[in-house]
């Protein structure tokens, strides 16, 4: 058999670690053609039928594939409407007054359609699976590609122009081996979604979608590599070591720190106690957000509640740093006790520390509910309040937090003026925590769900690090920490930069420690600063990403 | 022609589980059967598009009916599906 050809595309590597497998493609809804003149209708009813029933099958397949029952049961209640008899009648009488297949099914499935919808209530929300079907059986009429996730009924690359959060609902990370996609940036939900699952995946990659169906590929999360066309065997190889590479990485353990033995602490993000992972990889929590404890509320949570769940994670963590964020809330994440009014500008408006001006009670009854926990549990927890923007907000903060025993209190710096201010700041403070999502967000003056902006938003953007280099200084000068808490930190090259910017701690959730230490353990502070005397001096994000992936491969 | 008159009883009326189960036990009749709501139009009851759109929630009356040998049978198995909540029993297997 003749070696297939190998293309080598180049894309954004934002989820890291290498996979490879055979790749398919997240296609779209079939657009309808113009309508065809049928001359053989026996032939062309035999088609359309084929179309529905290949709809069928393939939901069927599909809903065999599901472990939950639930989800089990939507999927064979689709392929039932797929495979309807009534459905099939419509189609047949249509193709039969002479129109073509596709046509036929497209009409046929908008008249059950209307039906439903008439129904009302819960039966008319059954008319998207309509919709599904259709795109579906008019795919299989057309020949054209099954619209949604693929479902080749084993381990898969997925290709796709960009994943929408309703795309990736069902993607099951046991089944996507690495995604790639030819639009998105660093911060867009592939991004996020991959980091999140752990899964390797390459943005910004163009030609991925070109790549043929079923094609053997390797995916490289890390240096935005992917080689389309290789070999069975070679996917066999690169699987097999890029688990050697998982093991390893999951059997190291220990502080972190750069490989001539500088510390850097790694810590976790978290929303409650549930977030911490049994035999956790971390030295602490750098983000501890309280929200979930005021979310969906109409009252406030007692002092009681409060009490309790600062007290849960206080316990996991008996001898370790756990830094505790203090409600952030706004018109942006809004929460009903609150009563905030409606704002035009949200991102710009009351929240965060902001929040205190108008309702002080609020943060009062929660640094009172954590200076007992503290108390209960026998810990040290440490403080610090979101959107801190003046030293004077800061100066408040301190002074609640401490007249009732905290010792530890930090502020976040997420707001330029916070970051140009860092060293008056720490007068005030023990610590800073740079939070990298809303300080590109301010700085760049781009908003953060903004797909169109995201490369504004690329946490290696020069002007930012400048900023994260100016507040690590202040820290140093100080002899305070200041840490970072942002997706940033989770970047296991960015991570080298960091520390070389004299960051002191890096927090990100607990899949993201494995990567990141190993990141450190092979480059000594010299080689960190050298990483961050690259970056700054960079152009853009793209070059301080190369220049930084230089150095370290060299 | 027989027909037996019942009240839908599962909770979620004959939507998702309940209509997947009914539609379900009267393909597997092979007895042709009809089903409508009040005096409304009959529509074949082994075809789930026909059954979702009688929109028959619970406690809404619904009549069956059936020709033939054995649809006296049929008619009296089915009425008793729908008499029961379906919802609330287990999904086979799980």
């Amino acid at each position: 058999m003749p070696e297939p050809a190998l293309d080598v595309l180049r894309g954004l590597g934002i989820s890291p670690g290498r996979a490879a497998g055979r790749l398919y493609k997240m296609a779209g809804p079939p657009l309808l053609p113009a309508p065809a003149p049928v001359a053989d209708t026996g032939a062309e009813t035999a088609l359309a039928v084929r179309g529905l029933e290949s709809a069928a099958g393939e939901l069927t397949a599909r809903a065999e594939g599901v472990a939950d029952p639930a989800a089990r049961e939507i999927l064979e209640a689709q392929a039932m409407i797929a495979a309807d008899p009534l459905l099939r009648e419509s189609v047949e009488q249509r193709v039969a007054a002479g129109s073509d297949a596709a046509h036929a099914i497209d009409a046929a499935c908008a008249e059950h359609r209307e039906a439903l919808l008439a129904a009302g209530g819960y039966f008319a929300e059954r008319a998207s699976d309509l919709d599904d079907i259709k795109n579906r059986a008019v795919a299989a009429v057309l020949g054209l590609p099954m619209p949604g996730l693929p479902s080749p009924g084993h381990p898969f690359v997925l290709a796709a122009d960009d994943l929408a959060p309703a795309d990736t609902v069902n993607l099951d990370p046991g089944v996507v081996l690495a995604l790639v996609t030819e639009k998105g940036g660093p911060t867009s939900h592939t991004a996020i979604l991959a980091r999140a699952l752990g899964i390797p995946a390459v943005v910004a990659c163009p030609g991925a979608l070109s790549i043929a169906e079923g094609t053997w590929s390797s995916v490289d999360g890390g240096t935005g590599e992917v080689h389309a066309g290789i070999d069975e065997r070679t996917a066999a190889e690169v699987e097999r070591s890029a688990r050697a590479d998982r093991d390893r990485l999951a059997t190291a353990t220990g502080p972190g720190r750069t490989a001539d033995g500088h510390p850097v602490k790694l810590l976790l993000n978290i929303g409650s106690v549930a977030d911490i992972p049994a035999g956790s990889p971390g030295e602490g929590v750098g983000l501890f957000r309280s929200e979930f404890l005021f979310l969906d509320r109409r009252t406030a949570p007692t002092h009681q509640e409060q009490t309790g769940a600062y007290e849960a994670v206080l316990r996991a963590f008996p001898e370790a740093t756990v830094v505790v964020r203090t409600l952030d809330a706004g018109t942006d994440k809004p929460l009903p006790f609150l009563g905030l009014p409606e704002e035009l500008n949200p991102a710009l408006g009351v929240r965060g520390l902001r929040v205190s001006r108008r309702s002080p009670e609020v943060l009062d009854a929660q640094l009172d509910a954590l200076a007992e926990a503290a108390r209960v549990s026998g810990t040290s927890p440490w403080v610090m309040a979101p959107m801190v923007t003046t030293p004077g907000e800061a100066a408040d903060f301190a002074r609640r937090a401490r007249a009732r025993g905290l010792a530890d209190v930090g502020v976040m710096v997420e707001v330029p003026a916070a970051a140009l201010h860092a060293h008056r700041l720490l007068d005030e403070v023990d610590f800073l925590s740079i939070g990298t999502n809303d300080l590109s967000q301010y700085t760049f003056a781009s908003d953060r769900q903004h797909g169109e902006l995201a490369d504004l938003l690329d946490p290696w953007q020069p002007a930012l690090l400048q900023l994260i280099a100016q507040c690590a200084e202040a820290g140093r000068a100080a002899g305070k920490p200041v840490g970072v808490c942002g997706e940033a930190a989770a970047d296991p090259l960015l991570a080298t930069v960091l520390v070389g910017l004299g960051v002191t701690s890096l927090s990100m959730s607990a899949r993201s420690v494995p990567a990141v230490r190993d990141s450190l353990a092979r480059h000594t502070l010299d080689q960190c600063r050298e990483h961050a005397r690259l970056a700054l001096a960079a152009a853009d994000p793209d070059g301080a990403r190369t220049a930084v992936r230089e150095a370290a491969a060299a | 022609m027989p027909e037996r008159t019942v009240t839908v009883a599962s909770r979620s009326g004959l939507h998702a589980r309940p209509a997947k189960i009914f539609v379900q036990a009267v393909a597997r009749q092979g007895t042709a059967v009809r089903i409508r709501v009040g005096d409304g139009k009959p529509v074949p009851a082994n075809s789930m598009l026909a059954v979702l759109s009688l929109g028959a929630g619970h406690g809404t009356e619904v009549t069956l009916d059936a020709d033939g040998p054995g649809a006296e049978e049929v008619l009296d198995s089915l009425a008793d599906l729908l008499s029961r909540d379906l919802d609330a029993e287990e999904v086979p297997g799980a």
